[in-house]
């Protein structure tokens, strides 16, 4: 596992993963804007994601793209790179790098639990795992989304008079809580900020039932009472959201789980839905992957580290660069 | 419980005081018992005094790896919240009453409190073990008064917030006359009126202009405003209480008042710190205020003690209907059948033409007073802030013109708009930052300003928002102190946006030297 430095770059033949800067060869993880940037010379990733870095960057946002099938092997030299489903948004992967019979896996974002949005999370047995910890600390242990969605159609149901703004990431979580939704018989018109209809369109486009939608218009106020509004997490604050009839603020996102950081940012209706895995999800996957050595990245990193030694494991945090916002799920 | 808790979930979360008034009356329609619970819990007049801090760590030290709990809690800060979110077991026992689970916790012996209360935490859900944790340890802080929960109760069943208001001290759990009377099953429940507290006598805002020319000075007494929390001092035979202006029991914070005073009144009064009967501003009384407790040290430091104003009841005797200069006589009696070191008389500042008050009003003892109130000799002791009888007359505030550095995003109202600001002086070539301020702006200054810090961040920190120095603010405010806790050693009390100086330069604002030496700070 020497042959990738904490940047999550292989030298022996010039490849990163999830680089932030401009680089040779990327393999992208999924779409996010933290994973998936502008100007790399080659990406390599699934089908989907390079869809949807094409559609928030431009059909020219790399020089030559690669896409690869779930499962499907790539090699460069004696790299092998597979790609397997990680279950977080559309086309999101972990990456399975063997060399000389070593397997690591690199996780990237990921969710166990089932989500109709995109392939749902395999588990992949290796040597080393890099695996993000965005909720990793016990307090995470995420409540049924089936539940948390409820919650929003009883209240829909309830405030007549309220218009219901939905504050989700643009990309996945939007498409999730409008799946959501829909699973649980909501078949009105969903209204979206404009900033989704991209990739609202795509979700579509690839068979993802998100029902119907529409962009938000300047339609007279009363016209959005009883109405649920997608929006990013952005706009809730802005004075964009002020049009409304008395909006009920919600917010769709794991870090809902605290009731102190939801009051903090005006939320009024927390929907703990998230695409990551809670605490209880980590460390299961950490088990069953089997891997021996094990390295955290990519959020609440201590804990699971300290977890992981007691389990005598050898683990260590792995920072890496512009992937500590907490704002960014 | 599962109500219950999703009500304060609730409260906690809306900012609206209607929605809360709203989520409120949706829960007192339940017509059982745990409504009690319910108004005895949101007005801090149940709690179990042997379940801290320590212990609930101690429990959860039994459930979960110490380090990983404290990890979480760092992350989360709050106790409540962590222990609820991290405890292990969730299993979904069944619903319980809150009033069983109440009455079934005061059974708990004291050795059997680790057990016991595991086991109650284990069959509760998250937001149920959060509920049960703040009903244990007391103080809510979800943003509800008790002055809110009267009034949902008022609106519930079309009575006035003040009748509630008046009998409220004389209730007791489980309240079951209050809530007949609401219902109009019964009269108002009659209540001993010596031992409850009274809604105080407020005063309206002069308007020089109008006002004066209208009053004749001589039908006015005048008394200093002080600088303090109004208080009520209930004093019988057996007990002392201390209430604050809205009502609130704030003996347990003020144990030498409580100790010292005797005889039998209901006294009207502001409450301050300072040593031999000298106000030593708002500033220290601050150390004393917001605790439920003042230790011994404390005490010390910061001595409290109480200028009188009024008197409401002599020896059972309701004075209310008296006039103002009668009860005068009855409370300076009061005075010197029970003299002690926590207790003086307001002084009554005699003066007969308007103008003659002015110079009290604005050079008295000089820092140390707001101004003066103005009352009519002859007014009774009404409830409430009713018009023609007494006034206050504030001084002019202090003005400074200081240097816009921060922004940030308001709240209710002003949620949205860029409307909290940060202004400072100079130090050198840097600014130091004197205040915070977000209120006096009008709306059309608001969004001026709200436009100004969008255009022209230099820096983000978090949700601050730091702008170019281009902006001068004229800032009134009431006082300035000197402070530890702030970079520029000063700290101001009430400050507010004057205006906006389009027509100044920022290199004519003073210098924190030159604003020190201004407002005498050393």
């Amino acid at each position: 596992m020497d042959f990738i430095n904490h940047q999550l770059f292989i030298k022996d033949i010039n490849v990163h993963i999830d680089p932030i800067l401009p680089k040779k060869t990327a393999i992208i993880t999924h779409g996010h804007a933290d994973h998936a940037r502008f100007g790399h010379d080659h990406v390599i990733a699934t089908r989907q994601t390079i869809d949807i870095m094409k559609i928030r960057y431009g059909d020219k946002c790399a020089k030559k793209f690669t896409s690869l099938r779930y499962g499907q092997k790539y090699s460069i030299k004696n790299f092998d790179f597979t790609l397997y489903p990680a279950g977080h948004i559309l086309g999101s992967a972990q990456v399975l790098i063997e060399k000389n019979n070593h397997r690591l896996v690199i996780t990237g974002d990921y969710k166990v639990g089932k989500d109709e949005t995109c392939k749902n999370f395999k588990l992949v047995k290796c040597d080393t795992l890099i695996t993000e910890a965005t909720f990793g600390l016990p307090i995470f242990q995420h409540p049924d989304p089936k539940d948390e969605i409820q919650k929003l159609i009883r209240s829909v149901k309830i405030n007549k008079n309220n218009c219901h703004i939905v504050g989700a990431y643009a990309l996945g979580k939007a498409q999730r809580v409008m799946n959501l939704l829909r699973q649980h018989k909501y078949n009105e018109t969903i209204y979206i900020h404009g900033s989704l209809e991209k990739l609202c369109q795509y979700y579509s486009k690839e068979k993802i039932n998100i029902g119907k939608f529409e962009k938000v218009s300047s339609k007279d106020k009363s016209f959005y009472e009883g109405k649920i509004i997608i929006a990013p997490p952005s706009a809730l604050k802005d004075r964009w959201s002020r049009r409304f009839p008395n909006p009920i603020i919600c917010m769709a996102s794991g870090w809902m789980t605290v009731k102190q950081r939801a009051k903090q940012q005006g939320i009024e209706l927390p929907l703990i839905i998230s695409d990551h895995s809670d605490w209880n999800e980590l460390l299961d996957t950490i088990k069953k992957s089997k891997a021996k050595n094990i390295l955290i990245t990519h959020g609440q990193e201590d804990a699971l580290v300290y977890y992981c030694k007691k389990q005598n494991l050898v683990s260590k945090p792995l920072s890496i660069q512009g992937r500590s916002d907490e704002e960014i799920e | 419980m599962k109500k219950f808790s999703s009500l304060l979930h609730n409260l906690i979360l809306t900012p609206s005081r209607n929605t809360k008034i709203k989520l409120l009356q949706d829960y007192f329609k339940i017509l059982d018992i745990n409504r009690a619970y319910a108004l005895a819990i949101l007005s801090d007049q149940l709690s179990f005094q042997f379940i801290k801090a320590s212990k609930l760590r101690e429990l959860v030290y039994e459930q979960v790896d110490q380090h990983l709990f404290d990890y979480s809690y760092d992350y989360v800060g709050d106790l409540a919240e962590t222990i609820s979110l991290i405890w292990p077991t969730n299993k979904k026992g069944k619903s319980q009453n809150l009033s069983t689970l109440i009455e079934n916790i005061k059974k708990i012996k004291k050795s059997e409190i680790n057990t016991e209360f595991s086991k109650v935490f284990s069959e509760l859900s998250n937001n149920e073990r959060w509920t049960l944790i703040k009903i244990c340890t007391g103080g809510l802080r979800i943003g509800v008064s008790e002055r809110l929960v009267k009034t949902a109760l008022a609106d519930l069943y079309n009575k006035s917030v003040n009748e509630i208001e008046e009998i409220w001290h004389g209730l007791e759990f489980p309240y079951e006359n209050l809530f007949q009377w609401l219902k109009n099953e019964t009269s108002k429940p009659k209540i001993d009126f010596k031992k409850l507290f009274h809604p105080m006598m407020l005063a309206n805002p002069i308007d020089e202009e109008k006002d004066f020319k209208r009053l004749d000075a001589n039908e006015f007494q005048a008394e200093y405003k002080w600088d303090g929390i109004r208080v009520q001092l209930m004093v019988s035979s057996n007990s002392v209480s201390l209430f604050s202006r809205t009502g609130d029991n704030i003996s347990s914070a003020f144990p030498e008042i409580i100790e010292t005073t005797k005889g039998d009144a209901v006294i009207d009064g502001e409450l301050l710190v300072g040593r031999n009967f000298k106000p030593s501003g708002f500033n220290d009384l601050q150390q004393r205020l917001n605790r439920k407790k003042a230790s011994k040290d404390l005490q010390k430091k910061f001595p409290v003690f109480i200028r009188a104003y009024d008197i409401l009841f002599y020896k059972g005797k309701d004075l209310r209907k008296l006039s103002l200069v009668e009860r005068r006589k009855y409370l300076e009696k009061f005075q010197k059948e029970n003299t002690t070191n926590q207790i003086d008389l307001s002084t009554i500042i005699n003066f007969s033409t308007w103008e003659e008050l002015t110079k009290y009003k604005n050079n008295f003892y000089d820092d140390l007073n707001e101004g003066v109130m103005i009352k009519l000799k002859n007014s009774e002791y009404l409830p409430g802030r009713k018009k023609g009888y007494w006034y206050k007359w504030k001084k002019n505030p202090k003005l400074v013109d200081a240097i816009l550095m921060y922004a940030q995003r308001g709240h209710g109202k002003r949620s949205s708009y860029y409307s909290d600001f940060t202004f400072g002086v100079w130090k050198e070539n840097e600014l130091v930052p004197i205040g915070k301020a977000y209120s006096g702006y009008t709306d059309k200054e608001l969004l001026v300003l709200d436009k100004f810090i969008r255009n022209n961040t230099t820096n983000k920190f978090g949700p601050v928002r730091e702008v170019k120095r281009e902006i001068i603010l004229e800032v009134a405010f009431d006082d300035v102190f000197p402070s530890t806790r702030h970079k520029s050693g000063v700290a101001m009390r009430f400050p507010r946006i004057h205006r906006i100086r389009w027509d100044k330069p920022i290199n004519e604002v003073l210098s924190i030297k030159e604003f020190k030496k201004e407002f005498k700070i050393d």
